[in-house]
């Protein structure tokens, strides 16, 4: 708009006004907007976060291929297949090098309290990549020797004060499914749905801390191929190659084979998004009170501003501008403490929970449409404002 | 349409009823008159005998359901909606209650009135709000709330923010009722000069025996006629 043109069109700011002085009404509105918008903040973060990390581990695996068995449904239940196809893999032309994973849940004593907490153990060989990560590979060497374990330092804090006691220079011992072990390093995976903590060790101590597991079966081989590979025509092809009790996938379909199994198998996805769609709902109610009241208790000032000469669109702008103002007035307050309950919820479950742009934007979008829509369905009120009643 | 004689008002043979079937009230009875440029009427009547009624009609409040009933010559009988609403612009109304906006200061209502101009900066209309104010003696009251303003400086505001539209025909329904004597006195004197000096013409309804001197014509209007002027 040309700036002349601004001062021309200009008129008082009847919707802020209205709005401002009343201050017990508006706050009521924005308090209602904002705990709409922090319930949504909340309810979508906390969807997200968890099926983000599900895939804590998944993301930081060195390899362009995974191979799990088709028995295998998610991390929390891993089936094994025999080692050997890795080595058939190898075969492949493409194929560089491969690892070895066992996946499985043990349990951990917290060396402070002795109480005991089941943990996800990696086992794999430490002479192999097992992570994209500059340290890990000095840390691994420290596995050769049998019996030690890293351990991750996002995992929950029931596991014991683990880092601090190692970074105080301290010989950190406890059990790990009844046998002892040292930790000789610390990692930084974080917690997933399925495991709250987890530890890496070798794959001789891993058979020793559970003997049960068969002899040369794996939950997952990593497989890394030649730079500039087709990794769709190497999976093809490895799935023809390959018996039929290993799958072979992308490691980017690996980890939304494991969102997916979240998303789809359980309840979390909807649980939350009913959340969110609860506080949207409660949202509306709350801005359609306000402004259908404001509206019912300014009707003889809409009839006579009619009576003037004002039109019905003018009028139904101003609380069109109501709604906005209250949208923007409600998100504010609401982008900030989702910021502050993200930080919270980090700080006490570790789970990967971040203010991203995009939910910020969805969240913006919802308050507007909740408060424009309130808008709407309060401006019927406008209709009972009747000018020829005021004389 | 034509505005044959160039009055402000025109009406002749004008009906209104209210109701339906049996409830059915003659409320206006094939009532002419009218009024020319910068002319004040006062109108007077017992209660009840369609005064407020005949003011709707003129101020495009109501439709009109018989008879001749023309504005600045524009014909109301069968205007659309928006001729209606666009007619309102140009006829200052002023109420028995004062009817200002409470969330507004005095200055701002006024310049509500002043908004509807078109082609003046915001900056124009709020100094001529300003003015307005000034003529009607609140110059020290411009930023109060109505809630703060006694009864015949609302009134005051009200005349104000009527008049800042600039419009040509003036209605006002009993706009003394509210205030003591001598307030009303004041501002019915008050009302005559401004409009006089905009040669806006005035319709005023009242009961006020004390102010009937400022008209130039009186006119009497009894069970929805008008009677013929003595
Ligand atoms: N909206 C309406 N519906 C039905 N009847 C109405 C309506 N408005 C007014 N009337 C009736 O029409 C008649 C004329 O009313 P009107 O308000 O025009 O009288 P008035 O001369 O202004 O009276 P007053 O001096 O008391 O203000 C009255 O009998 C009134 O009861
Ligand atoms: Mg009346």
């Amino acid at each position: 708009m040309e700036f002349k043109n601004f001062f021309k069109k200009r008129k008082i700011p009847l919707a802020w006004l209205l709005l401002t002085r009343q201050p017990l009404r508006i706050l009521v509105a924005i308090a209602g907007i904002a705990f709409a918008g922090i319930l949504m903040f909340m309810q979508l973060g906390f969807r997200d976060g968890l099926f983000d990390a599900s895939v804590t581990v998944h993301k930081l695996f060195d390899a362009d291929l995974v191979l799990i068995s088709p028995r295998s449904k998610s991390s929390i239940s891993m089936s094994g297949f025999p080692r050997r196809r890795l080595v058939q893999a190898m075969a492949h032309k493409d194929v560089t090098g491969t690892t070895a994973v066992n996946w499985n849940f043990l349990l951990w004593r917290n060396p402070e309290n002795l109480s005991t907490r089941s943990i996800l153990a990696l086992g794999f060989e430490p002479s192999k990549p097992l992570l994209i990560d500059s340290d890990f590979e000095r840390k691994a060497k420290t596995l050769k020797n049998k019996g030690r374990v890293l351990f991750d330092d996002l995992s929950r804090d029931e596991f014991g004060p683990i880092s601090s006691w190692f970074k105080s220079g301290k010989v950190v011992e406890t059990e790990v499914a009844g046998k002892r072990v040292r930790v000789s390093g610390i990692v930084s995976l974080g917690p997933s749905f399925g495991a709250d903590g987890n530890l890496i060790t070798s794959d001789e101590t891993y058979l020793e801390l559970s003997p049960g597991n068969p002899k040369g079966s794996i939950e997952i081989g990593l497989v890394r191929l030649a730079k500039g590979s087709d990794i769709e025509k190497v999976v093809r092809s490895l799935n023809i190659s390959l018996p039929s009790d290993v799958k072979v996938m992308s490691l980017k379909s690996f980890i939304d084979f494991e969102k997916n199994y979240w998303k789809s198998s359980t309840s979390i996805g909807f649980i939350f998004t009913l959340g969110a769609a609860m506080g949207f709902i409660v949202g509306c109610v709350i801005v359609y009170q306000i402004l259908y009241s404001d509206v019912s208790d300014h009707l003889p000032e809409y009839a006579t501003l009619m009576a003037m000469g004002y039109n019905l669109r003018s009028l139904l702008g101003v609380v069109a501008r109501e709604g906005f103002i209250l949208s923007i007035m409600g998100y504010i307050p609401a982008y900030v403490s989702g910021q502050a309950l993200y930080a919270l919820v980090r700080s006490s479950t570790k789970l990967p929970v971040e203010m991203s742009f995009s939910r910020a934007s969805i969240i913006f979008c919802l308050i507007l449409f909740m408060c424009m829509g309130s808008a709407l369905a309060a401006m019927k009120k406008l209709a009972d404002a009747d000018p020829a009643e005021i004389f | 349409m034509k505005n044959i004689n160039n009055n402000t008002l025109n009406i002749s043979s004008l009906n209104h009823w209210y109701g339906h079937g049996e409830m059915r009230r003659h409320v206006l009875q094939s009532v002419s008159m009218e009024i020319s440029p910068g002319e004040v009427v006062l109108l007077t009547g017992p209660s009840g005998c369609g005064k407020t009624t005949l003011l709707t009609l003129i101020g495009a409040l109501r439709k009109v359901q018989d008879g001749e009933l023309k504005v600045f010559g524009k014909q109301l009988y069968g205007a659309s909606r928006k001729t209606r609403q666009n007619l309102r612009k140009n006829i200052g109304m002023i109420f028995q209650g004062h009817n200002l906006l409470r969330c507004l200061t005095a200055e701002q209502n006024v310049q509500m009135g002043a908004d509807l101009l078109s082609g003046f900066s915001y900056k124009v209309r709020r100094d001529q709000s300003r003015e307005w104010l000034r003529a009607v003696g609140l110059e020290d009251h411009l930023s109060k709330l109505p809630h703060d303003l006694s009864g015949g400086q609302k009134q005051r505001v009200a005349i104000a923010r009527a008049l800042a539209a600039r419009p040509k025909l003036l209605l006002a329904d009993e706009p003394t009722s509210a205030l003591d004597s001598s307030t009303g006195r004041e501002i019915v004197d008050l009302l005559k000069k401004l409009a006089s000096e905009q040669s806006c013409s005035v319709l005023m309804v009242t009961h006020d025996p004390r102010i009937l001197d400022v008209a130039d014509r009186l006119l009497q209007m009894e069970d929805g006629q008008i009677l013929p002027s003595v």
